[in-house]
């Protein structure tokens, strides 16, 4: 971190192009830029090709002898099973509309982030392989031949483009660079070039369930650490339920929330709604530690190896005969679960049609895939007049809302989040138009970025997304970024430290949890974060002296 | 000089004297006004089926749109029916928003920065507005051009010629006779927007550091056609009835080439067949792609319907029983319950898998 330029220097970055064509300009693999190449076990457990020790700094990659060979058949093979790549490549007029809508051009100026370049690196190879023009007018035509420069290239920036879509909202034909980027990385793991952010926790995810490598029993362990807190906070004892056969419903949410601050509240907040529910309307649900992982670092890898590590949902759905299939907060899971799982994994014909045995809600657009996200099912709780709720416990925020993404541009995931939001706080404010909705900025660290040594690139990422969060802490004194996703809550911490440290992030269950008012509950003192309530201090501040003298 | 840009433009240039010093000095009226005319057009339309098909036979293993607006979830949420389309119809609504008003282009911001701390995105309406304006002008010149290949013109072709030339600006001297016959409002507005277009391309850096020589080439061989056609209108004027008998001859097939036509109409008319011959290997299929962009035109109801993968294969997965035969004796020591139960004491077997 010490090696970061200031904020102030990041902004000024500048943003013209170089005097050499691009063409013509290797890429630069940077410290502070590049992350840090596949762990070789991680990739021999889950049969990834070769898999071996090397680093992008090398200069020798040790690729396989005939590596421009398996280029040229990756290529070729994608070009007929993907209609998206192929029409992507054909038909972009350069009309340069993407370039300032990408976070990672605005926050490092590179010409080759803007995404209509990102892009022209396949594009080069591919007219020069398999388009006419581009065999007999080589650079005329913008083709190139596949050389060691251009698959540095490549790997540099295929693992500099957090896959947000941001660009596809723009584009006059819809091209999606974050398509461009999941094709280019497929034809990079076969050669063996991934990060090992990203080939870990896949390996991990195939043999424990989850990314984190969390075994069965550890994984138990730590929700029984919230359990005692949420115990702390309510003087309830939750009994959450795992591997239960015949629950109504299986929840699977992103791992990193059962590990890491300031998801772990998100996580209390999951557990006490399900008490609640439990408690006042007999709903079962269940957790798995075989389907423990929402997040899906596969589909950063592969369409096969995303297939590979969704088809735990629907297997331990089936395993444990539930109803119907409960999604936690997160964003890239949701881009999968809502535009690949059924199509890959399914039909989920074992699984009902989702209804909310509690209002009778039919979630009508989940008929297929048999899962629900958690902001839709709680909204609808809500809409119902369900949930007992006391919005004062979250005064002390200011809140506003981070679209993450995959649920904005890959789902359409808007209003559903904000309300449960404005029904579980008194203070919420948006941020300006451009900056949310399907317009929103990534967090700079998604699509498997979220490394240590890559945080140059993610501060300059997230600079338009803390901009905008800085404008509204400077109008509306906004203290909490509310998000709905595991990578942003991971992620978003390191980028208000370094661009707007006044203000803090938070799951939007959090808050549920901060507010719902459970059966039998003492009255809180602290919010999830075992800080003290507003008001509660001054009114028990007596109370906790007499109690400390007691003891 | 930025080399892309000067080789189309040379390119543009030898093709045009090509055209006039081959039609105008050696005569070969019938190899430019019948021979390659022909042959653009069995370019223009085998080019343009064998692409078209090309993509056709790839395959669509996802529904992947991009939702540029809210979902279709709960009811009494609002759904943004056309910006997250979940019907065919609302698809169809979507697509002709993209295709005929360039929705998408419409959203176009550009950032700043301002206070030196403050990122801006404001409305950039003029790349759509041109881009409109160009591609209508073309089609307003491209329908009008029918008068010279239908005998009697139909009726919609002279109303749009009317339309196109109610605003009549005449200058009349014995030298220039400028606004007779009337000023097409398409032509200028044509000619107007490549010129927006192409400076745009040379003067904006990142724009020019992203253009190859084929995003120059299509500027100025349509900037080329259209001078070339205005000069014949208004300036050089040519025999438009030994032209229109030309036409007349290529679309029933009992092709001439009349004499008295000049230089520049086979000028105009050779560069309007590379473009037709050029179309289907270029980006200028955009046209076509459009109609086939996954993240356009398709529903997004992706959970409410299950979407066929037609190489859908299967995949070597962890099972849970694999899952269970690895973490059971652990599994059970926390009280997660199992399959299968313990075989062996727990401590022999904790020695071995570790």
């Amino acid at each position: 971190m010490s090696d970061l330029p200031k904020p102030q220097e990041m902004l000024k970055t500048d943003r013209r192009p170089p005097a050499s064509g691009w063409m013509n300009t290797p890429a630069e693999i940077k410290k502070g830029i590049a992350c840090y190449a596949g762990n070789p076990k991680s990739l021999k457990y889950v049969g990834l090709p070769n898999p071996r020790t090397w680093s992008c700094f090398d200069e020798d990659w040790q690729l396989p002898e005939n590596w421009q060979e398996i280029i040229h058949e990756g290529l070729k093979e994608r070009l007929e099973r993907f209609r998206s790549f192929k029409i992507f490549m054909d038909i972009c007029v350069r009309c340069g509309a993407c370039a300032d809508k990408c976070h990672f051009f605005i926050g490092t100026g590179d010409p080759k982030n803007m995404p209509v370049l990102r892009a022209e690196l396949i594009r080069s190879v591919y007219r020069n392989d398999f388009t006419k023009a581009g065999k007999i007018l080589g650079s005329l035509a913008g083709g190139r031949p596949m050389t060691m420069d251009v698959l540095k290239e490549w790997w540099s920036y295929f693992f500099q483009c957090t896959e947000c879509r941001r660009c596809s909202v723009y584009c006059p034909y819809g091209i999606d660079t974050a398509e461009i980027t999941i094709m280019g990385r497929e034809l990079l793991n076969l050669l063996g070039l991934n990060i090992d952010w990203i080939a870990t926790p896949v390996a991990n995810c195939y043999r424990t369930g989850n990314h984190l490598g969390i075994q069965p029993h550890a994984f138990r362990e730590m929700i029984d650490f919230f359990v005692d807190d949420i115990e702390e906070i309510t003087g309830l004892k939750l009994e959450p339920q795992f591997n239960k056969k015949g629950a109504d419903i299986l929840f699977i949410t992103p791992s990193g929330d059962v590990f890491a601050d300031p998801g772990t509240y998100t996580c209390m907040g999951y557990l006490m709604l399900f008490h609640f529910l439990k408690e006042k309307y007999g709903l079962d649900v269940t957790w798995s530690t075989y389907a423990s992982e929402g997040g899906n670092f596969g589909f950063f890898t592969s369409h096969e190896m995303m297939k590979r590590l969704n088809s735990k949902m629907y297997a331990e759905a089936k395993r444990l005969g539930v109803k119907w299939i409960l999604g936690g907060e997160c964003g890239h899971m949701w881009r999968v679960i809502h535009q690949y799982m059924d199509t890959m994994n399914g039909p989920a014909d074992f699984l009902e049609e989702p209804v909310n045995p509690i209002t009778g809600t039919k979630f009508e657009n989940a008929r297929s895939t048999k899962m629900v996200h958690i902001a839709e099912f709680t909204a609808d709780l809500i809409k119902h007049g369900k949930l007992d709720l006391d919005l004062s416990r979250n005064d002390h925020l200011k809140v506003t809302f981070h679209d993450s993404c995959n649920p904005a541009r890959g789902m359409g995931m808007f209003d559903e989040p904000r309300y449960v939001i404005n029904n579980v706080c008194n203070h919420f404010y948006d941020m300006p138009a451009n900056t949310i909705r399907e317009q929103t900025f990534c967090c700079g660290s998604g699509a498997g970025l979220n490394a240590g040594e890559d945080m140059e690139l993610r501060m300059a990422g997230a600079m338009p997304r803390a901009n905008a969060v800085k404008y509204v802490h400077e109008k509306y004194d906004v203290n909490m970024l509310a998000c709905i996703c595991a990578i942003d809550r991971a992620a978003l911490p390191a980028m208000t430290e370094y661009w707007v440290p006044e203000v803090d992030v938070t799951g939007v269950h959090e808050m549920v949890g901060n507010a719902l008012i459970l059966p039998g509950e003492h009255k809180r003192e602290t919010d999830l974060r075992l800080e003290p309530l507003p008001g509660v201090e001054a009114e028990t501040e007596d109370e906790a002296k007499e109690e400390e003298a007691d003891e | 000089m930025n080399k892309h840009y000067l080789y189309a433009l040379l390119a543009v240039i030898v093709l045009f004297f090509v055209a006039y010093v081959g039609a105008e000095v050696f005569g070969l009226r019938y190899i430019f006004g019948v021979l390659i005319p022909y042959l653009a057009v069995i370019f223009f339309i085998a080019g343009f089926i064998y692409k078209i098909m090309g993509w056709a036979r790839s395959a669509v293993p996802f529904r992947i749109p991009t939702t540029c607006g809210q979902q279709k979830s709960l009811p009494w949420i609002q759904p943004n029916k056309i910006d997250c389309p979940t019907s065919t119809g609302a698809v169809v609504i979507r697509m002709i928003l993209e295709i005929c008003c360039f929705r998408s282009l419409f959203r176009n911001t550009k950032m700043g920065l301002e206070e030196g701390n403050k990122l801006t995105y404001r409305l950039e309406i003029w790349l759509w507005v041109f881009a409109l304006a160009f591609h209508y002008s073309f089609l307003v010149v491209i329908v009008r051009h029918f008068r010279l290949f239908t005998e009697p013109v139909p009726f919609i072709i002279q109303l749009l010629e009317k339309v196109d030339g109610f605003f009549r600006i005449e200058i009349l001297y014995d030298t220039i006779q400028f606004g007779l016959p009337g000023v097409f409002l398409s032509g200028l507005v044509l000619i107007g927007a490549v010129t927006f277009l192409l400076l745009r391309r040379i003067l904006t850096p990142q724009v020019r550091y992203i253009s190859l020589a084929a995003d120059y080439f299509p500027l100025f061989l349509i900037f080329g056609i259209a001078f070339t056609g205005i000069l014949m209108r208004y300036f050089t004027k040519i025999d438009v009835t030994a032209a229109k008998s030309l036409a007349m001859g290529l679309v029933t097939f009992h092709p001439t080439a009349p004499e008295g036509i000049g230089g520049i109409f086979y000028a105009h008319l050779f560069l309007v067949s590379i473009l037709l011959a050029y179309f289907p290997f270029s980006k200028l299929m955009h046209l076509g792609g459009i109609f086939l962009s996954p993240t356009r035109n398709l529903p997004t109801n992706t959970r409410e319907k299950r979407h066929e993968n037609p190489w859908n294969y299967p995949v070597p997965i962890h099972t849970y029983d694999e899952y269970e035969e690895e973490f059971r004796e652990k599994m059970v020591e926390a009280g997660l319950p199992v399959e299968k139960p313990v075989e062996k004491p727990v401590e022999e077997k904790a020695d071995s898998s570790a």
